[in-house]
């Protein structure tokens, strides 16, 4: 049993005029513990799929299960608890909180599941630890270089010890040398601690850090390519 | 900067409420001690009528009440507890090389009842000093301070108008009255005393004034009608015939101004609150376009597995909080103008632990109520339209 399984997945956008296909009958399964680029043009639907694979949205039609849960019928707030549980998220803009501190940046994901300030700071100040950014958890993300914004993001994601992480262009607003070393950031934290990690991008440098590249081409899974 | 700017609106309507209603409560209160250092229950009778105008009833009928119009008036009134009969001239009164000019009061022993009045040192005269006219004679406070400085006046002689008079009694102190007047400024005797040593044969058995108590708040209007008519009667005034005295109800006068008063902080603060009204609805606007500059903020923390309670409850909290605040400063703001109206207008304010807990209370219904649109709006986000939102 795969940690994602998604099977016959639709989802159809409505909105004036004509109805738009984003997800076409797509269907996935990913195992625990791989690290899976999805790849495709704008207007692929990978983000969609992205979108549905955390979360964030629900699909039209079809059946989603993770972890064993069927989640493709969940309400908001289910889905909300779901998010702060089992995934970590990070953006190409970082989305930090502007004028908030890298630790408070770090420590909100622990605020929406009711743990202690002591220990919120503890387990904050490990995961700063982990993307090496000790001695900056007082810095505002205005005051961190793009790297390290990203490393605040991702010290966010696995903060809560999500099984899954997703990252949405990770490194599109990063310099090449700076986007090395977060891909190398994703590939310990896929080895190390066994995360299953989840990139969508259209970079084929970053791509080839992972072991699995699905390809995504109007709304269906064009190709599905596994390394060694 | 802006929050600031927001709750201002709260600061000006929470400031200007807790003021209004320590100026009303401070006007309200001064004229209830007013009311109580004239006496509860009050009536006058004074002699010429107020409606006289270019009339005039002749010589004779001018100075008219009398002791036995006070005495009727007493026993055959009904609703009225007790009456006494008032001889009033200001003259100077000498103690050692001391001198000092007061009004004195020639009276009755049950005036000290009827005025809710006691003496502080000493006893008061008696029915037996006015039956046989004995020299004796209560000081009011400020009297006793400039004659006697400190000194116990009780035992001492005064003299007016060159008769000696034994101080039996210190009056208690009693303020000033409504007109400003110093109520302590008094000497009081027996009116018999007053009429045969003091003031002249020309006035005997006439009186300046007679102080009338009724039996009860009720009984004021009934008992003013009835010594009116009771008057009417011993004077044999017709009905067509304009009044040679005049009775006025000192309670119902101080009654209306305190009902004004009431009527002025009610409207005031009603003003004030429009304010209140106009605060939230800065704070309302101003939490609507921070859910709008913060949407990107919401989708962040609804990705990080913030629940719509959560969404609501955050933005809720910061609407209470800036109404809260604002109310504080409001209520510091209304304690410091309450002090300037005291300091340079010399209004008396009071400000009451309810009118804080008003003021207090309507600024968390504001925050609370303003708050929750925009909490609500920005829980209703959707996850990836709030992530993407620039």
């Amino acid at each position: 049993m795969g940690l994602v399984e998604i099977e016959n997945v639709n989802r159809i956008y409505m909105p004036e005029g004509e109805p738009v296909k984003a997800l076409d009958n797509v269907s996935l399964v990913i195992e625990s513990g791989e690290f899976v680029s999805i790849m495709g043009p704008s207007g692929s639907g990978k983000s969609t799929f992205m979108h549905i694979l955390g979360c964030l949205d629900t699909p039209t039609s079809g059946s989603y299960i993770l972890d064993g849960t069927p989640v493709s019928s969940m309400g908001h707030d289910q889905l909300a608890e779901i998010r702060s549980y089992k995934m970590g998220f990070v953006f190409q803009g970082f989305n930090l909180i502007p004028r908030t501190s890298a630790l408070e940046n770090v420590e909100l994901p622990m605020l929406y599941t009711g743990m202690g300030a002591a220990e919120r700071k503890r387990k904050a100040m490990e995961a700063l630890k982990a993307v090496g950014l000790e001695g900056r958890e007082k810095h505002n993300p205005n005051e961190l270089s793009g790297g390290q914004q990203q490393r605040v993001a991702i010290a966010r994601a696995i903060v809560n010890d999500a099984p899954i992480i997703m990252a949405d262009e990770p490194t599109g607003n990063l310099d090449t040398k700076t986007s090395k070393e977060i891909m190398e950031l994703f590939v310990r934290l896929n080895v190390e601690k066994g995360k299953t990690i989840i990139v969508v991008t259209h970079e084929p440098d970053v791509a080839a850090y992972s072991r699995r590249i699905v390809r995504f081409l109007d709304g269906r899974i064009t190709g599905d390519e596994r390394k060694r | 900067m802006r929050s600031a700017l927001t709750m201002l609106g709260m600061i000006i309507g929470v400031g200007s409420v807790i003021t209004m209603m320590a100026v009303g409560t401070g006007a309200g209160q001064k004229i209830s001690e007013q009311m109580a250092s004239i006496g509860s229950n009050l009536l006058i009778a004074f002699p010429g009528a107020a409606t006289a105008g270019g009339h005039s009833m002749g010589a004779g009928t001018q100075s008219t009440l009398t002791v036995e119009d006070s005495e009727a008036i007493r026993t055959e009134c009904s609703g009225v507890k007790d009456a006494a009969p008032l001889v009033n001239k200001a003259l100077q009164v000498v103690y050692g090389n001391q001198n000092w000019s007061t009004l004195v009061m020639g009276t009755t022993p049950n005036m000290l009842d009827i005025r809710d009045w006691g003496v502080s040192a000493g006893r008061p005269f008696g029915w037996e000093d006015v039956r046989s006219a004995t020299k004796v004679c209560m000081l009011g406070q400020t009297v006793a301070n400039n004659l006697f400085f400190g000194m116990n006046p009780v035992g001492q002689t005064v003299r007016i108008k060159n008769v000696p008079f034994a101080v039996i009694g210190v009056l208690k102190k009693k303020g000033q009255n409504p007109s400003g007047q110093d109520q302590d400024d008094t000497i009081y005797v027996p009116i018999t005393t007053a009429q045969k040593r003091l003031f002249g044969s020309q006035l005997y058995n006439l009186v300046s004034i007679i102080f009338i108590k009724a039996k009860s708040f009720e009984d004021l209007e009934p008992a003013e009608r009835d010594i009116t008519s009771l008057l009417q009667q011993r004077h044999h005034i017709g009905p067509k015939q304009d009044n040679d005295f005049t009775v006025r109800n000192l309670t119902a006068i101080i009654q209306s101004a305190e009902m004004a008063v009431g009527i002025l902080t009610t409207l005031l603060s009603t003003i004030a609150s429009v304010s209140l009204l106009v605060g939230g609805i800065g704070i309302m606007n101003i939490m609507l376009v921070s859910v709008t500059e913060r949407t990107r903020e919401i989708g962040i923390r609804m990705s990080v597995g913030a629940k719509t309670s959560d969404i609501r409850f955050q933005f809720i909290v910061e609407a209470l909080s800036l109404s809260l605040i604002g109310g504080a400063v409001g209520i510091a703001i209304g304690a410091g103008g309450s002090w300037l109206f005291t300091y340079f207008a010399g209004w008396p304010t009071i400000i009451t632990a309810w009118s804080i807990f008003m003021a207090f209370g309507f600024s968390v219904l504001v925050g609370i109520f303003f708050g929750f649109y925009p909490a609500y709006k920005a829980s209703r986000l959707n996850p990836i339209d709030a992530l993407r939102y620039e």
